[in-house]
């Protein structure tokens, strides 16, 4: 069989989505054969991923495996894929962390089994299609469509309070994504295309960039999500699934950033450097003033969304860190590594927190609580569990040896090109992050046990041993040999530094 | 005058088909008045094969001037007979249901079909207002069928109280405009008005009680009042009508007026209805929160609706025509599907038209909540379904033609309006059924709906074909 010719993107987006219609149509009465098919679907789409990066040239310039038709004739828009290095790590982060849902979901969801399947898988599906997408209208229908299922899946699986979360979270992101939809039009108005990398190289002036750099903030910084606009997030994660809630920490946030990268800075980079003082604000209030919301947290996963957002902050500042390092140094050295530390922070904290909501999972599984003063001295009963726990919250704190280090470490080395006190502020987050994670993680697994229930815990299974020790071992590789990431994704992101360093107003 | 005949055949048909089914039923002695029903189909049937046949490739102005047949109306007049067709087998089962069958419906029907080809053929004001008034007269009588139900009466008297008003402001502005340029024919009134030779400002004033007769219709706030009432208080089978064929007509009417007798007028009516666009569009999507009743929440959806219909309009350009011809056709599908949907739903002497109704619609019967969910999210324009590109497609041509502070009022307003649309999904899909009765219909009922719901999927899919044909519409523009 010949695999070069293969449309591994279109599969990527369509074996998923198919695959989740099909569990509808098995139904519910047979459980093991739509767990084990969706299971197969979820391991072939990895697989699929993987052969992608086998095939990806890391040294290539531009769009791989591109695969173009016209779609919508009248107005030209295509169905238009392809990948670069900023999609491929995301993609193989998508199929992954699905295999891990799935799984996770084995024997804890017991209502509608094949619709939480379907639901899980077309978002697969739907969020493969947005990080492939090269046509803006194209795009825009993936990313819109997306949040229909986890709607169904906050709503349906989630807690007590499931229904306003839900409607928050779908009302917040719509607000967002509407003005995108404006700003497209307004590009396609402008360049006569919905081609992305048309967008990319139009020329445009000032008061333009700076409306389109709005209206893509708008919808960025809610996914992303940035401090104000990140109130929809614990919100969503408390009364989320813990399937939902890995899938929105460890990809849907992720795809703010991947807008930021994609859309804002190389279609308004003008803007994004007029703004880049404001943002490098805006990333600092989260890594810090979240940070120490996060230490007061009792729930859990609501400490772990805000350590989210906190995390997140060092991202957008990653990408807005270059625009200063440019102007002031006049070159470009600098402003990559920032940007790559960025990079390799969103695909870490999807590691990170997809296992640290798996562990509250498998502690509410247990116990029915996520509250944090229910437990103490779960060490004594599950001691496999509080090992890898223990790796996880290190991670989280940005410990060395860790793949969340990297990444921090990373930015806060290109912020010090900038500015002593940007670096200093950024750095708090070694402190604090290791405050909340680490306190969270003395009062949950040491010291006596209260209650009894806890003495009686199980320890993890071999099925949820599985997964932790999956992601222990992501964590542990991306944490001391990080190179084939940033070897993916390096040529993508010079190209883009070396794109933004340019002027687009003529 | 022999040619003239040969552009009218399709209305002669339904005249001619619509007198023998009243004969018909006059004579038929079955209470289920099945030949009546067949017969009204196969009269729309005939009819819209007869208007695809003689589609013409040019646009043909016939009775000197009174009368176009162009691409646009050829559209129009082919999708109102198909919508009509959806809408009395949705109406057979439930007035079969509801004991309310009566063989006049299907009359009414026809000669309300027959209005509204009129008025989508006009090229006369006078034609116009003839074609309006025999849909609206149709309506009326319909509206007021149920007549044991006080809500029924009421919301027709309103509805015709109301709609007389709407007529007469009408034609007061036909007399201005007649007045002023001596002639009621599209051409002439575009020639005159061209020459110059008359005063703008008292052509406005004209035009302003036009556009106030074309609202009312059309039910665009501030004009919206009976909208409500009569969506609610009508047999749900007239709400359905109401609600689907008779807005591509006011939508037609709308087109033959401002554009093809008032365009020199543009940029007055261009502000005129921008107001109107961002009033219904507050008006509905607020209000709509408020209500408990799917039928009034969708009468105030429809405000909405028509708020973005006329977007495109203000566009002033002829992909924009063709982006509101695009959204009232996808409005008419997704009325149809949700009324059809409230039908489905509704057992003898119990309208399921509270929104509670619609609790736990997934447990008692997935199929059709997933068929409501996808309605739900269409009529909320989320992609991929076809509403989605209904407003992108109005929204698009607005700011190709420079609103964009327009577009993104109108955006800020969809988002008001997908909490509603939210609701009845959360519903549906996280509420516990208040009863667990099975869903009572028919197996055609169910195959209908069916079809009609992946039609909003799979047109939202791919919507080229029905863009291109909007576009097509307008090419000649």
């Amino acid at each position: 069989m010949n695999l070069d010719n293969l449309p591994i993107l279109s599969m990527l987006i369509w074996l998923p989505i198919l695959g989740g219609i099909w569990t509808l149509i098995i139904g519910d009465q047979q459980e093991r054969v739509v767990k084990h098919f969706s299971f197969i679907i979820s391991i072939s789409t990895f697989l699929l991923s993987v052969l992608l990066y086998y095939q990806f040239d890391n040294d290539f310039l531009g769009m791989q495996f591109v695969e173009e038709f016209y779609w919508i004739e009248s107005f030209s828009i295509k169905y238009h894929l392809g990948v670069d290095g900023i999609a491929l790590p995301l993609i193989i982060l998508t199929t992954f962390t699905t295999i891990l849902v799935i799984v996770a979901a084995w024997e804890v969801i017991d209502k509608n089994i094949s619709y939480y399947m379907c639901s899980f898988l077309v978002l697969t599906g739907l969020m493969n299609g947005v990080f492939v997408a090269l046509d803006s209208i194209l795009f825009y229908v993936f990313w819109e469509a997306m949040l229909i299922p986890m709607f169904l899946i906050i709503g349906i699986w989630g807690g007590p309070n499931r229904v306003y979360a839900t409607i928050k979270f779908f009302l917040y992101t719509f607000f967002g994504s509407v003005f995108m939809l404006v700003a497209l039009l307004y590009l396609y108005s402008v360049t006569g295309s919905f081609n992305i990398q048309l967008s990319q190289e139009a020329p445009l002036g000032l008061t333009a960039q700076k409306l389109i750099f709005i209206a893509f903030f708008l919808a960025f910084a809610v996914k992303i999500p940035m401090w104000p606009v990140h109130t929809w997030l614990p919100d969503a994660h408390v009364e989320a699934p813990t399937g939902g809630s890995v899938i929105l920490a460890a990809i849907m946030l992720k795809m703010g950033g991947y807008g930021f990268l994609r859309f804002s800075l190389p279609i308004a980079p003008d803007a994004s450097l007029y703004f880049a003082n404001t943002m490098i604000l805006l990333s600092l209030i989260a890594i810090v003033y979240i940070g120490f919301v996060a230490l007061v947290q009792e729930d859990m996963k609501k400490l772990i969304a805000y350590s989210s957002i906190s995390h997140m902050g060092f991202v957008t500042l990653g990408f807005f860190i270059p625009f200063g390092i440019i102007a002031a140094t006049n070159s470009n050295a600098g402003a990559v590594m920032g940007m790559e530390g960025a990079m390799m922070q969103m695909i870490s904290h999807g590691f990170i927190s997809a296992a640290l909501f798996l562990c509250v999972g498998v502690m509410y599984d247990r116990l029915h609580s996520r509250m944090i003063k229910d437990y103490g001295g779960v060490v004594n009963s599950m001691p496999y569990f509080a090992a890898f726990m223990m790796l996880f919250a290190m991670a989280n704190s940005g410990l060395p040896g860790t793949s969340g280090f990297v990444g921090e470490f990373l930015v806060i080395l290109s912020s010090f090109k900038l500015n002593f006190w940007i670096a200093f502020t950024a750095a708090l987050t070694l402190i604090l992050g290791a405050a909340y994670t680490l306190w969270m993680y003395k009062r949950v697994i040491f010291g006596e046990a209260i209650r009894e229930e806890v003495s009686e815990l199980k320890d993890i299974d071999a099925r949820e041993g599985f997964i932790l020790f999956l992601l222990a071992g992501v964590i542990l590789l991306f944490g001391v040999w990080p190179a084939p990431l940033f070897d993916v994704m390096h040529v993508t992101i010079q190209q883009l530094i070396d794109h933004i360093s340019q002027t687009k107003i003529l | 005058m022999r040619t003239d005949l040969i552009f009218l055949i399709p209305e002669i048909t339904l005249l001619l088909m619509a007198c023998l089914v009243l004969i018909v039923d006059a004579f038929s002695k079955d209470p289920l008045h099945k030949m009546t029903y067949r017969m009204a189909q196969l009269s729309l049937v005939l009819t819209l094969s007869a208007v695809i046949y003689y589609s013409p490739d040019y646009s043909y102005i016939a009775f000197n001037g009174g009368f176009i047949t162009d691409t646009m109306s050829t559209l129009l007049k082919s999708f109102i007979c198909a919508i009509t067709i959806v809408v009395f087998f949705y109406s057979y089962e439930y007035l079969k249901e509801n004991e309310l069958l009566k063989g006049e419906y299907f009359v009414l029907g026809l000669f309300a079909v027959l209005g509204m080809m009129v008025m989508t053929s006009a090229y006369h004001l006078l034609s116009i207002y003839l074609g309006l008034e025999l849909l609206s007269l149709s309506l009326y009588a319909m509206v007021a069928m149920q007549r044991r139900s006080t809500f029924a009466t009421e919301a027709a008297i309103k509805y015709f109280v109301l709609g007389a008003l709407a007529s007469g402001m009408l034609l007061y502005g036909i007399s201005m405009i007649y007045g002023l340029t001596g002639s009621l024919q599209f051409n002439d009134i575009v020639d005159t008005i061209n020459a110059g030779d008359i005063d703008r400002a008292y052509l406005v004033y004209g035009m302003i009680f036009l556009i106030v007769g074309i609202s009312f219709k059309l039910g665009a706030a501030p004009f919206h009042m009976w909208v409500p009432d009569v969506y609610q208080g009508a047999p749900t089978s007239v709400t359905l009508f109401i609600s689907s064929a008779p807005k591509l007509a006011a939508f037609a009417m709308a087109v033959r007026v401002l554009v093809d007798g008032l365009l020199p007028l543009i940029e007055d009516w261009q502000s005129i209805l921008s107001l109107l666009a961002i009033l219904s569009m507050a008006v509905g999507n607020i209000i709509a929160i408020a209500q408990t009743n799917i039928k009034r929440m969708l009468a105030y959806s429809t405000i909405a609706h028509i708020g973005y219909l006329f977007l495109g309009l203000i566009a002033g350009t002829a992909s924009g025509f063709a982006g509101s011809m695009f959204y009232i056709i996808s409005y008419a599908l997704m009325s149809l599907g949700t009324f059809g949907m409230i039908i489905l739903l509704g057992r003898y002497d119990l309208e399921a038209d509270r929104l509670d109704d619609f609790k736990g619609l997934s447990i008692r019967n997935s199929w059709f909540a997933f068929i409501m969910l996808f309605l739900m999210f269409s009529m909320a324009g989320v992609p991929p379904f076809l509403g989605f590109w209904s407003k992108w497609f109005v929204l698009k041509e607005l700011i190709a033609s420079g609103f964009v502070e327009l577009a993104v009022i109108a955006v800020i307003f969809s988002i008001i309006g997908v909490y509603y649309y939210l609701r009845i999904v959360k519903l549906m899909y996280f509420d516990e059924p208040e009863t667990m009765s099975a869903i009572k219909a028919s197996q055609q009922m169910r195959a209908v709906l069916t079809v009609n719901g992946l039609l909003i999927l799979l047109i939202g899919l791919a919507p080229d074909s029905l863009m291109h044909i909007c576009l097509s519409a307008f090419s000649g523009l």
